[in-house]
Order: structure tokens, then sequence, then C-alpha cells
């Protein structure tokens, strides 16, 4: 049975369509790449699928621990349901520390009440306990721990794009949805991002869906690609069968004059 | 993470020294009746101030409303303690709950509305609630309201500062807190991380409502009398004065400012016609120099320093 | 339904001077996201100014209210260079904190140099009434007055926006001023221009509503400083006919509301139709809905 599933998905604008009529299937365990020129719906795609937007028509399906259908999707309960994600254009907690953005991953988990909490009661001391080791072991795991006090917004860029990773992590998802992770980052950093991605999805055991222009990253990584175009989903397959796609070559090249 | 750091054992242990030092010398009349009046109206600030902290500089939401919930729990606590001889104890957490309830009547639909927006939303509630005021006689109306038992003493406001103080310091250093935070920062991506906004803004809304319900009825037992125009738009102006004076973010700064400003307020009043000139200065000369506040940039937030940035 | 006409026309002066005022929030709000709480203030330096010019000076209507709109637009100037410019780059708060200390500031010396009571504008236009519909509804000269100022006031601001160099330069500026900056357009210079022009309306404002109510006093500016405010919230702040709009439509509602037994809650009023409006169009009734791109 498929992790997730998508059944004629539409989203419009005023009158445009951002997203036309996607359907696709996405197998557990797959690393899955999303490809296509700027504008051709790959964030809406990832908005519609994180509850950020709501569709038009067609439905969203994932079977995680429960079956979670379209109408479930809101943005705050993605992370109990299993699903996490990163930005385009990084969104960190900028003001806060880098341990405090991935505690704040941890949120779904902390079950103690507002009244625990400001009489300090037994299970405030354990659950916080218990989130500050696991966050140190997230950190150190994703070798930011010696940057634990440091503030967001001071982090290098590279950095900030595996704090966001780190925070979306330690949700402790089943799927992880990454938005351009190796944008801005230069080619050292992308292959130990590529080497990353990698590491987490056995390490986590994940499902991971990512939007990327890097067609090194995506041709490396992914074991599935699916291509969109003006909202469309042109193409899918292995990334051989994609490269050989002529659709695809058009949407990126443009057409050949003859 | 031990249940009281050395610290906070030595914060305790001085608290409590220095409420037996206070309380020994006004019973020995060394601090006289004015000095004391000054004690309880900074107490009073100070609740006010790290209740709109919570608010506006923790959870990010900007407030210029907060004088209503403190006369809120002015009228409730001068309605249950004068007309109905209730005994204080309960009038103060009856006056927080009438605050907090009014909290969560205007904050669900205006928390939805962002920044400036939310600020003007939250000023007209503070004006509706002032008109409404005046215009009922059972409290007074304009006349206001007369004859309040007199039961706020330097015990009460004592007490019910540190409480207020612990408590919201307790709840901003929770995840609850964590997620008010997220919320200032960048409220898609704290939602996306599983906060529920509304849920923790109206959280936030109301229980900095409720402390400053308290404050309102520690105000209205102290003074014997409240009017709807002591709770105006300027009140809550003050209130931001002290936490934006103080820093953001800062439950020390919020103690600090209160303090300093109430003292320079009490000098001002020796000089009626030249207060508010002087008081506008002070206030521009403050902006200009230290636009972050006192105890700005999340230096010195009390706790231990791995925990600075919420 | 002659009351209703002679509400309508009570409601349009009122209206005119939320308008004039209003404009002056919008502006600078659009320009420079400040929500100027010292406008209010500017509107009651206006009105002083009128007073004294045709109190002590023995000036007539006109000359009193141009003097007065000038000397308004030079203390906007002068305010937003002492105090606003060192707070481009603070926070919001900080920013709306300095505004307020601008606005005691203004008011508490006003009320130190000009006593605190309320003073007795003059009656500069001769006091004529004229009837219709059989005496039914009386238009006040002072109507008509403040209706037509209001109406050559808002088509020159018109033209100034749309039609020459700065108002061009005003309205890059408020979209972006980095941008602007680029195009070589001074930002210094629109922005002081900016305030210029939204306080010569409030000062216009003032002497109008010294005229028309004959009673000034230094805390003439905070009320309707603040509705002012509102009906700018109200008509989507930043846009300049939602200001004119917005004005309008307050002066209208709390003119009908105290004409029909409401008049203790007519500031209530005010405000819960704003927070009611905020809720159905967060950004004002001709403001545009923006959504923040993820």
């Amino acid at each position: 049975m498929p992790v997730l599933k998508v059944n004629n998905l539409t989203k419009t604008f005023g009158g445009i369509s951002a997203v036309t009529d996607v359907s696709l299937d996405i197998e557990a365990g797959e690393i899955i790449g999303i490809i296509g020129p700027n504008g051709a719906g790959k964030t809406t795609f990832f908005n519609l699928l994180t509850g950020l937007y709501s569709p038009n028509s067609g439905d969203i399906i994932y079977n995680l621990d429960s079956k979670i259908t379209t109408h479930d999707l809101k943005p705050h309960k993605i992370t109990h349901y299993g699903i996490s994600r990163t930005f385009q254009n990084i969104r960190l907690f900028q003001n806060m520390s880098v341990m405090d953005n991935v505690l704040i991953g941890f949120h779904s988990e902390l079950k103690y009440g507002v009244f625990c909490a400001l009489f300090r009661l037994p299970s405030y001391f354990k659950s916080e306990n218990e989130i500050y080791k696991k966050t140190d072991r997230l950190l150190d795991r994703l070798n930011l721990l010696d940057k634990k006090y440091e503030l967001a917004k001071n982090l290098p860029y590279g950095d900030q794009r595996k704090l966001e990773i780190a925070r979306a992590l330690a949700a402790n998802p089943k799927i992880l949805l990454l938005d351009e992770p190796a944008a801005g980052m230069n080619p050292r950093e992308t292959r130990e991002l590529m080497n990353l991605i990698k590491w987490i999805k056995d390490e986590f055991r994940l499902t991971v869906i990512l939007i990327e222009h890097d067609m090194s990253l995506v041709m490396n990584i992914c074991e599935r690609i699916f291509v969109f175009d003006y909202g469309n989903l042109i193409a899918s397959g292995t990334p051989e069968e994609v490269q050989q796609n002529k659709k695809v070559v058009k949407a990126y090249l443009g057409e050949e004059v003859e | 993470m031990k249940r009281l750091s050395r610290k906070q054992i030595m914060i305790i242990i001085g608290l409590l020294a220095f409420y037996a030092v206070t309380n020994f010398m006004i019973n020995k009349n060394i601090i006289d009746s004015y000095l004391q009046l000054n004690m309880i109206v900074i107490g009073i600030n100070i609740i006010l101030a790290v209740s709109l902290n919570l608010i506006t500089g923790f959870t990010g939401q900007f407030s210029l409303g907060h004088a209503a919930f403190m006369s809120i729990g002015a009228y409730t606590s001068a309605i249950l303690t004068a007309n109905f001889g209730q005994p204080f104890i309960l009038s103060i957490v009856l006056s927080g709950a009438a605050a907090a309830i009014a909290g969560i009547l205007i904050g669900v639909p205006t928390l939805r509305l962002k920044g400036d927006y939310l600020a003007i939303a939250t000023l007209g509630f503070g004006e509706i609630v002032r008109i409404l005021a005046l215009n009922i006689d059972y409290i007074g109306g304009a006349i206001g309201f007369n004859d309040i038992p007199q039961y706020t003493n330097w015990t009460w406001t004592f007490i019910l500062t540190a409480a207020t103080i612990v408590l919201i310091y307790n709840f901003i250093n929770s995840y609850h807190g964590r997620a008010c935070a997220a919320i200032r920062e960048d409220e898609i991506a704290a939602e996306i991380m599983g906060v529920n906004a509304t849920y923790y803004k109206v959280l936030a809304f109301a229980m900095g409502a409720f402390f400053a319900g308290i404050a309102g009825a520690l105000y209205a037992n102290y003074f014997y009398f409240i009017k709807p125009d002591s709770f105006g738009f300027m009140k809550s102006i003050d209130i931001l004065v002290i936490v934006v004076f103080g820093g953001m973010k800062s439950i020390a700064g919020s103690i600090v400012g209160a303090i300093v400003l109430t003292i320079i307020s009490s000098f001002l009043q020796g000089i009626p016609e030249l207060r508010m000139i002087i008081y506008s200065l002070i206030l521009f000369g403050i902006m200009i120099y230290r636009p972050t506040g006192l105890i700005g940039d999340d230096k010195f937030i009390i706790g231990k320093k791995k925990r600075r940035s919420i | 339904m002659e009351q209703l006409l002679q509400q309508l026309i009570n409601g349009l002066s009122l209206g005119s001077i939320y308008a004039l005022i209003a404009l002056g929030y919008t502006m600078v709000y659009g320009i420079i996201n400040l929500i100027n709480f010292a406008h209010g203030e500017i509107y009651m330096v206006g009105a002083y100014v009128g007073f004294a010019l045709t109190t002590f000076l023995g000036l007539g209507f006109l000359p009193a209210l141009i003097s007065s709109m000038l000397i308004c637009s030079l203390l906007g100037m002068l305010i937003e260079k002492v105090a606003y410019k060192p707070m481009r780059n603070s926070t919001r708060i900080a920013a709306l904190i300095t505004a307020i200390s601008v606005s005691l500031f203004l008011q508490y010396t006003m009320m130190y140099f000009a006593r605190p009571d309320t003073r007795t504008f003059p009656n500069i236009i001769t006091n004529r009434k004229l009837s219709f519909l059989n005496g039914s509804i009386i238009l006040d000269v002072k109507n008509i007055y403040i209706i037509l100022i209001t109406a050559v006031l808002m088509v020159a601001l018109q033209y100034v926006v749309h039609k020459t160099k700065i108002g061009k330069a005003m309205r890059a500026v408020s979209i972006d001023k980095e941008a602007a900056e680029l195009m070589g357009i001074n930002v210094d210079q629109v922005i002081s221009f900016t305030f210029a022009i939204g306080s010569a309306l409030a000062g216009a404002a003032g002497v109008l509503v010294g005229v028309y109510y004959n009673t000034i006093n230094p805390l003439m500016g905070a009320t309707p400083g603040l509705k002012a405010f509102v009906a700018a919230v109200l008509g989507g702040i930043g846009i300049i006919p939602g200001a004119v709009f917005g004005g309008f439509f307050l002066g209208m509602t709390e003119t009908m509301v105290s004409a029909y037994g409401g008049s203790v809650f007519k500031d209530a009023i005010a405000f819960a139709i704003l927070i009611l409006v905020l809720l159905v169009k967060p950004n004002g009734l001709l403001g545009k809905t923006t959504r923040e791109k993820v």
C-alpha cells in the first residue's frame, strides 16, 4: 500500500491553476525527487501536502499509523501524523538558539499540561530532561552540537539548512518533505547534503520527498522522479527514464526549432 | 535539570529575606505610608508589565488594551468585596478569571489579525470596555466606584507579584512557552512544527489577562476608589512603555522597568504642571538612546544561561 | 425624513474633519509604516494657531486657514526630522512609543503655555443659516465651508499624488523604499514632504473644527485623533481613498447613532465597527487581501 496517494489534485489561485489534476503514488522508504522549472507548482504541491493550502479538488491520502485524508490536513497537525517539512526560503526561528529550534521540533511529543508547567510538577522535569537529552543527541548526529547556543540567524547558510532538517527530524516523521534543500549551497556542501539525506533516510527509516533544482543531487539519490511543468505532472520514473523523456527535455530546454 | 538549582534557592532565600525586612520596617513605621504606597504601586506595575510581556514580548502579539483587563479585574473585585462582602482571596481569583474570560472572548476573534491591526483592535476593545463602564450605573458610571474595602497591603502585593513572576517564568521555560516564542518568530513554521498557533495565542492572551485582572483587584482594594478613566488608553500605553523600556522578552527587564518608571513618575508628582512634559521627554530619550530597552538583546534573562534565547 | 437630511449634513461635516485627519495618518503609514500618534496633536496645534491668528492678529478665515496649514506642515516636518528619522531602523513598538511621547509632549506643552482651559474660537464666519423646506432643514454656512474646503483639499491632494513628480515619488516610496532609492528618489525628502502634506491637512481640520464647534482645548486632539486613525484603518490604511471613505463613513455613523439616542455609546460603536470590519476584511474595506508566500 502506498504511503502517500494523491488523486487528481487541483489548486487554483484566482483563475490561475498552480497544480492541475496531479495523481501519484509514493511507496514507503523511497527517496522521491520533484523537479520542474520555476513556477511549475512544486512548492504549491508541498503546501497542499502539508495543509497550508486546501485543494480545489482531488484527494491526498496518507497511510501512516492511521489513514489521513485531505480534510484531516491542518498545518499544526501534520507532525502528529508523522509528516514533517522544510521550507524553500529557510524558516527558522531566527532569534532563538539552535537548541530551542530543535526543542520546538519535539513539540508534538510533549504532553504535560499548562498546569504542570506553571507549578513544575514532576512530569515537567521528566519530560523536559528527556527532550533536552534527545535534542543533544540529534544535534550531535547532525554535527551541530558545538553550535547549540548560537542564535539560528547567526549560523552560516549551510548550517541553517541543516538545522531546519534537524528541526524537522525532531518531530519524528515517517515522511520528510524537503523544499530545495541544496539551494544556495556550494558543490561541497551539496555533496555533504546528499550523503546526509541518504544517511537520514536509512537511520530514521523515512520516506523522503524532495524538491530540488540541483540535478546532480536529484539524479544521484532519488529512486524515482516526478516532473512538474505549468502545474501538470508531465513525467515520472527512474532518473534514467526521466532523462530520456522528450517532454522533460522540452520543458527544460524549450522546443527545438526545425 | 534539577528541581531547584543553587541560584534559584538563593533567589528564594533573598526574596524571603527581603519580605521579612520590608515587613518589619513597615510594622516599625520605618517605611512610612507614602513609601509603602509606592512599593505597592511598583508591585502592581510589575504584575501588569510581566503579564503584558508574556503577550507582546514573548508571544509577539501587539496589544494596546492591557488596561482593559486590569479594569475588568478591578471592577470585579470591587463588586465582590464591597457589594457582596466576599473574602479578598476569592475576589482576587475571580477577578483574574473574569479578566481571563474577557481575554478569551476578545482573543478568539481578533488574534487572527497581525501586527498593527491587532494593536488597533485591542485598543478598540479597551475603549469599548471603558465606555461601557462609564455607562453602567451599577458600578458608578463616570462618577466611579467608591468605598471599596482596603484589603490590599504589602503582604498581598508581595506574594502576588512574586507568584506572577514565578508562574510566568515557569510558563515561558516550558514547551508551552517555547511554542509561544516560536509563534512570535515565525507563525507558519511554528504551525508546521505542530504548534497550534491559535490555541497558544489565546492561551497567552488569557494568561496575561488573568494576571492583569489580579493587578486590577490589588489596585481597586488599595485605593478604595476606581473610575473607568483610570484604565483608559494611556494606562495601556504606560504598561507597554514599562515593557519596552525594560526590554521585550525579559522578565527581569519588566521588573526593573516597573521599579524605575514608578519611581520617576512618583518624583514627577511633585511638579504637576511639568510632569507630563518631562515624562514625554524621558520616554523620547529612552527610545532614541536605548530602543531595545534596558535589558535588551536577550541578555540577563533570569535563569540559566542556556535558556537565554526564549 | 427632514431629520435624516439634517443629520446627513451634520454627518458630512463631521466626516470631513475625520477624513482630513485620517488622510495624514494613512499617508504617513503608507510611507513609513508608522502609526503617527502625534497626528491628532498637530490638528490641535492647527486649531490653536488658527485661534491665535484670528483672535490676536485679527486675520480673516482664509488667511488664518492657510497660515495654520503652513505652520502645521513645518511642525510635521520638524517632528519627523527630530523624532522619527532616528527611529527608522528601530522596532515598530519603539517607533510607536516615540510617536506617543511626541503626542504627550505637544499636548502638555500646549497646556503649559496656553493653559488647560477651553478657549472660545472667534466667530470669523458670519453666522448665517439657510433654511430649506419651510425651515425644517437648516444649513449653516459653516457646514458649507467645511464640506467645500475639504472637497477642494482632497482634489488638490489627488492632483499632487497622481499628477506631479513628487506624488509619483511618494507612491514609489510607499511601495518599495529601497527600490525607489535605487531609482534616484531622495527618500528623506519624500518622507518629509509626506509629513508636510499630512500635517497641513490636519492643520486645516483644526481650524475648521474651531470654526464649527467654537471651542478648543489642549487635549482636543486625542479622541478625534484616535477616531481618525480608526477611519483610516476602516478604509484600509495606506490607501488614500480609503481614508476619505473611512472618515465619511465614521462621521455619518457617529452622527446617526447620536441622533437616534445612542450618543453616550457613539465612541464605543466606532470601535466596535472597527473590530467587526477588521474581522471580516482584515485589510480594511478598500484594502486588498494579501497572503503570505510560503
